[in-house]
């Protein structure tokens, strides 16, 4: 069933990329709400102390932006695996990686208003054409 | 207490600051490498439980029964615990490069551990993530928010 054929050469082009997109668009939702949701419970290492590990751990998953965020991610890993089944890793893995990274940088600053300066999008778009690189 | 708030007004409304402890580097560590490893498990893991397509998902299912992909999970899991640990006490676009630098981690071990050849596009590409890991790092962790402010102060205060 695995087969010795490569996965992009019978994949149609726009499949593969809205499979991406996809990956991507859950990525980001899930890590900007899975973010805001951490930074108002606050530092976990200091709840870890005050109320040990079961404690952060019920902080933690008592926060509903935190599971909604989770539930993006849950989907974000399935939807991964499903694209590595029909599109190549050395296509899949950079193209959702920088997507990802550049969609993160705009929406931390959208949404989560982080003072995302020139060294984080410089730092963003070096990250891109890094993995772009290594992937070649 | 209003006192306090007033302080705080003072302050710019995104005041940025930056001191990690080395356990919050050894955190971050665990973020780049758990992730990058984890990857490439579950890679191996699907190559062998086949192609999934609309008509078999159950196969979805069926790949959580392939060792590959297990550990790939567990790893999976620790980068996760890891990544809210670090998002607790910095900026996501401070932790996003972290995960970066794992394929710069996955490159090296490939090369001086199973003798791959590294080519000079992958050479350029490691160096490109680290000098992006560099900007970074060498920048404020955090970007404080003026009702974070006005919490640490009440926290004060009380």
């Amino acid at each position: 069933m695995g087969g010795g054929l490569s996965t992009a050469a019978v994949t149609p082009l726009s499949v593969a990329w809205t499979c991406i997109a996809g990956v991507a668009a859950l990525a980001i939702s899930g890590e900007c709400l899975i973010a805001a949701a951490m930074r108002s419970l606050g530092d976990l290492d200091v709840i870890r102390e005050r109320s040990g590990l079961a404690g952060a751990i019920r902080a933690v998953l008592s926060s509903p932006m935190f599971l909604v965020g989770a539930l993006c991610m849950a989907f974000n890993f399935f939807a991964m695996l499903f694209t590595l089944s029909i599109v190549d890793l050395s296509l899949a893995a950079p193209a959702t990686a920088s997507l990802t990274y550049v969609g993160n940088a705009v929406a931390a600053k959208l949404f989560l208003k982080e003072n995302v300066d020139q060294r984080r999008w410089l730092a963003a778009l070096f990250v891109c054409a890094g993995v772009y690189l290594l992937s070649k | 207490m209003r006192g306090h708030v007033a302080g705080a007004s003072l302050l710019e409304l995104k005041e940025m600051k930056h001191t990690l402890s080395m356990q919050q580097y050894s955190i971050l560590l665990c973020v780049s490498l758990t992730a990058s490893v984890g990857d490439t498990f579950l890679s191996h893991g699907m190559s062998q439980v086949g192609q999934v397509d609309l008509e078999h998902l159950g196969l979805l299912i069926h790949a959580l029964a392939n060792g590959w992909v297990i550990a790939g999970i567990v790893l999976l899991i620790g980068f996760f615990a890891s990544y809210m640990t670090a998002l607790s006490w910095a900026d996501l676009t401070f932790v996003m490069p972290a995960t970066a630098f794992g394929y710069v981690v996955v490159a090296l071990l490939s090369r001086f551990w199973l003798h791959e050849h590294l080519s000079l596009s992958r050479c350029a590409g490691i160096v490109m993530i680290v000098c992006a890991v560099g900007f970074v790092a060498n920048g404020p962790s955090r970007t404080e928010h003026h009702h974070e402010l006005d919490v640490m102060d009440s926290g004060v205060g009380r």
